[in-house]
């Protein structure tokens, strides 16, 4: 095939980018070439849009061992463990086929953690539909959900949380994000940089075939009504093979044969030899007739572009082949030499005899195209007078009810009932709760994991809405005992080359990065997801951050639901009554416009550091933090999973009381302590300077307010349960 | 007490198997599915997981592999197999005890608590325990017991079933059945009750910070009876 620059424009590439190429080698390149470039260069791969902007994250930490740049972050969670964990999108392919799509999305993200020599120990995920009145949307929920659970549940580990909303924004284009964590010792972690001459090149895994060819350029593209005709660039999963993978590596690496690992994942050969490469400022050589492949007379461009799962590339010590052979062996897995390290700086590859590519490693990393693209900077919308007598004839109860059956607060059991939650026996907090909680097998300590996101509120004011998502990670870390550690952020958004698009990245990584700083909540990885849009129609801003939190001691854990009658239930924070973009003003009173609940980062700071405290002098019952719907929402879930009722005092407060209730400001959470200890927990709190309201005491199976508004706890969680359960089985 | 766990490629409760059996006091050994010998044991163990990916159906493939000829020998002289989960379905897949386990009624994956009522304590497994129900967890997509009338005869005859699913107070009605299993059977016998497949997972109830204390209960209860 003779390339040009409509083959290139076909590959994906823009025209000057189609002449840097030819600039950079100084020829025309071949058709294998072309395609390694266009691989390389995709926004998936390379980040082109976004690098800019994300070199301004903060990334450094004393406990941070790893930062952005690695397969995952890694952290130091003391004793010489470390926690190895990344979120990453499969949004394009879980559209196009939601069930292989969400599947390889979780196998992916899992090898990327034990390619670092981490056992995957809890899977998470931040999930976004289409309204659920469109016709795609339940097909797509039960596909990706069977998907996700299809192969974390055959791999073995639990999935402790998650976070799924509906919004008509992701119609065409639903957003799938997986997330891992696993546990290493920290002098057993392993990296992706070549090091070494005439090194062998080991493929390891599956064998290779014409699967998810071209899945990266697909994930950076837009869809349009074609999206049908992408099926094939969508991969497909084998958990069976990813678990004897797991295995056999985390066999291999007990040794000290490894020089450097890297998992195949998007643009599969082609970008796990030219990272490995790259980091080692090596060249890699590789004979393309040794890669095990699946199909009859595949071509180097396919061998280089497949995207066949459950494949890992190795850089050996020499004469360790044998016996790594021989571990790979006994999982009946594919074990080839397939090439060497080279001094050349070059990726070369040979089939057939003959060279059919050889391109400068440096061409395709360092100068890979970097834009600043132009982005617009978003306004602060003005505030909403909310008028008396639009809430004049609102009852506190049915709004409650209503908004706890709404999607995006009901409960989500019908999906995490779905997935193996408990398996390897250390899952200490189910889904459900602020955070799942897994034990550090065989210690006291525990990890706690969260993923977070507020499309609503990034919309509404990208900054805002930025930091408001690392805060909420951080309180919900707080609210189960955890001291916050670092983040990992999967950053989904529309098109780069929309100015709107663009701002709303830049601004929400701006708000990222300045609360990540202020809280010392480092960002140790991520990945960018752009394209997120059907025709013109980009999706809200999604940044969806997942954060790791350590309790040293599991007993002292902290779960959400009223343990004890009599006990007191205090607010911390204050509420200043920001109704504007709360699923109160969003969904009760129809009312869209208006700026997010303002953060606070000192609030926030202090409010989590002071529970914390609380938390270490265990004075604390239950906790949750107080987010989507309010106050009551909150205090209703807490009655609902302990079982219990709660007596609300008349209120001495200067708002208006559905102000109070469903008001979404920032930086709060609802705590349970013991009357005797009210005096000790003021105290503290005061001491600390943080505002508190006390908000009721806890009783047998009510939430009364007073004679007119009152309802059974029974009643309520039958609002909360059923929403999703009717709907998935009409 | 020695036991012995069985790793078949795909098995993912292996080692929550391992935990649980040593901390109430077995010896353990892990075994490979490719060895022809089983270790001297009081005690067989198929763990749960996906061996062999579950592909051409759950528990086939890993019924004929190497160690299952020593397994099948050592049930049929009298030696004590528990199969939990894909364990069970590999005992089914072995025609060690009877039926077939189809998929969840409702085509979905449950990973939840549920109550089981046991329904015969004269054999090894169940003697002594005290309660009539025990609070364990399941975790399958391919639990739905089935069989032939002329087998469940047989079964009932020989009270070959070891529990059901029922409420907390011990209530076996088709609401408290979580995946369309044939008279809510969560777990059976071989004729001789040295056999047991179930469903439910003890070793994931061994711990109060976990999810309850019931399979402690369990496992104390079994090294007891075995020694």
């Amino acid at each position: 095939m003779i390339v040009n620059e409509q083959v290139a424009v076909d590959h994906g590439l823009k025209k000057d980018e189609y002449a840097k190429i030819c600039e950079l080698l100084k020829r025309t390149p071949n058709i294998t070439e072309l395609g390694i470039f266009s691989a390389m260069w995709n926004e998936h791969c390379s980040y082109k849009s976004s690098r800019l902007h994300l070199k301004k994250l903060p990334t450094k930490g004393k406990k941070v061992i790893q930062g952005p740049g690695e397969n995952a972050g890694v952290i130091d969670i003391e004793d010489n463990d470390a926690i190895v964990f990344k979120i990453e999108s499969h949004n394009h392919p879980s559209f196009i086929e939601p069930y292989q799509g969400a599947a390889t999305g979780v196998g992916g993200i899992m090898r990327d953690v034990f390619t670092m020599g981490a056992r995957p120990i809890a899977n998470l995920n931040s999930i976004h539909f289409g309204s659920p009145q469109h016709k795609k949307t339940k097909n797509l929920l039960r596909g990706v959900v069977h998907g996700i659970g299809g192969y974390g549940n055959c791999m073995g580990v639990p999935t402790i949380a998650g976070q799924t909303s509906f919004d008509s924004s992701y119609n065409g284009n639903i957003l799938v994000n997986a997330m891992t964590l696993g546990l290493v010792k920290k002098n057993k972690i392993f990296y992706s940089k070549a090091a070494g001459l005439n090194k062998p090149v080991i493929y390891v895994g599956s064998k290779t075939g014409r699967d998810g060819i071209h899945g990266a350029s697909m994930a950076s593209a837009s869809f349009d009504e074609k999206i049908e005709e992408k099926k094939p660039t969508v991969q497909v999963g084998d958990p069976f093979t990813e678990k004897l993978l797991l295995e056999a590596c985390l066999e291999l690496m007990a040794g000290d044969s490894i020089i450097a690992i890297q998992d195949m994942g998007a643009a599969g050969l082609t970008s796990s030899s030219i990272e490995m490469a790259s980091k080692g400022n090596l060249g890699i050589e590789i004979n393309l007739n040794k890669v095990p492949c699946r199909e009859n007379k595949m071509t180097p461009y396919e061998i280089m572009l497949s995207e066949s799962q459950e494949r890992m590339l190795i850089v050996l010590e020499n004469g360790k082949e044998e016996q790594a052979k021989k571990i790979f062996d006994k999982w009946n897995l594919d074990f080839a030499v397939i090439g060497k390290t080279t001094k050349s700086k070059k990726i070369e590859l040979y089939f057939d005899e003959k060279k059919v590519a050889d391109i400068p490693v440096n061409t395709l990393v360092e100068n890979s195209p970097m834009y600043n693209r132009k982005w617009k900077k978003a306004k602060l919308p003005k505030k909403n007078k909310i008028k008396k007598e639009d809430i004049k004839h609102l009852k506190i109860i049915d709004t409650l009810k209503k908004i706890l059956m709404n999607p995006n607060v009901c409960s989500k059991e019908w999906i995490w009932q779905q997935y193996d939650h408990t398996v390897m026996g250390d899952t200490i907090q189910k889904p459900g709760g602020d955070a799942g909680v897994v034990r550090v097998h065989g210690t006291d300590k525990a990890v706690a994991a969260s993923v977070d996101s507020s499309a609503v509120y990034c919309w509404a004011h990208p900054l805002t809405g930025g930091k408001q998502v690392v805060c909420e990670s951080f309180r919900n870390l707080i609210s189960v005992g955890a001291k916050p550690i670092a983040i990992t952020n999967c950053l989904n958004f529309g098109s780069p080359e929309n100015e709107e698009n663009m701002g709303e990245f830049v601004e929400c990584v701006q708000g990222i990065g300045e609360a990540s700083e202020y809280l010392k909540y480092p960002v140790v990885s991520g990945n960018v997801s752009f394209y997120n849009q059907t025709k013109e129609e980009g999706i809200k801003p999604t940044p969806a951050i997942g954060g790791v939190g350590l309790i040293k001691d599991y007993k002292n854990m902290i779960t959400m639901e009223f343990k004890e009658v009599d006990n007191l239930v205090l607010v911390i924070g204050k509420t200043e009554g920001h109704i504007d973009q709360s699923l109160f003003a969003r969904n009760i009173l129809d009312e869209k416009n208006g700026p997010p609940p303002e953060v606070n980062l000192f609030n926030e700071k202090n409010n989590g550091e002071t529970l914390l405290k609380l938390i270490d002098n265990n004075l604390i019952k239950s906790a949750h933090d107080v987010s989507l719907g309010g106050i009551i929402t909150a205090v209703a879930k807490m009655c609902i999973k302990g079982k219990k009722g709660i007596n609300i005092k008349k209120l001495k407060y200067l708002i208006n009381e559905i102000e109070y209730f469903f008001a979404e400001d920032q930086g709060r959470y609802i705590i349970e302590i013991n009357k005797k200890d009210f005096k000790k927990v003021a105290d503290i709190l005061n001491k600390n300077a943080v505002h508190f309201d006390e908000l009721g005491t806890i009783t047998e199976k009510e939430l009364y307010i007073n004679d007119k508004t009152k309802v059974t706890i029974d009643e309520l969680s039958t609002s909360n349960k059923s929403w999703l359960n009717n709907y998935m089985s009409k | 007490m020695k036991s012995s766990v069985i790793t078949f490629p795909g098995s993912n409760c292996d080692r929550d198997m391992d935990v649980a059996l040593k901390k109430f006091g077995f010896k353990n050994k892990m075994v490979w599915h490719a060895d022809a010998e089983l270790p001297k044991s009081d005690l067989v163990v198929l763990p749960g997981g996906f061996s062999y990916g579950d592909y051409l159906r759950c528990g086939s493939m890993a019924s004929k592999s190497k160690i299952m000829q020593s397994v099948i020998n050592f049930a049929n002289s009298g030696g004590m197999v528990m199969g939990i989960c894909n364990g069970f379905q590999i005992l089914v897949e072995t025609g060690l005890v009877p039926g077939v386990l189809l998929r969840n009624k409702y085509l979905e994956f449950i990973c939840k608590n549920v109550f089981v009522k046991i329904k015969d304590k004269k054999n090894k497994y169940f003697k002594n325990v005290d309660n009539e129900v025990l609070e364990l967890h399941i975790a399958h997509n391919e639990g739905n017991y089935f069989c032939t009338k002329d087998q469940l005869k047989e079964i009932e005859d020989n009270n070959q079933i070891a529990i059901n699913y029922c409420d907390e107070n011990g209530k076996i009605e088709d609401r408290f059945n979580p995946n369309g299993s044939i008279k809510n059977i969560a777990g059976i016998f071989n004729k001789e009750k040295n056999v047991l497949g179930m469903m439910p997972h003890p070793e994931r109830m061994i711990d109060t910070s976990l999810s309850g204390e019931d399979g402690s209960l369990f496992f104390k209860n079994l090294i007891n009876n075995l020694k």
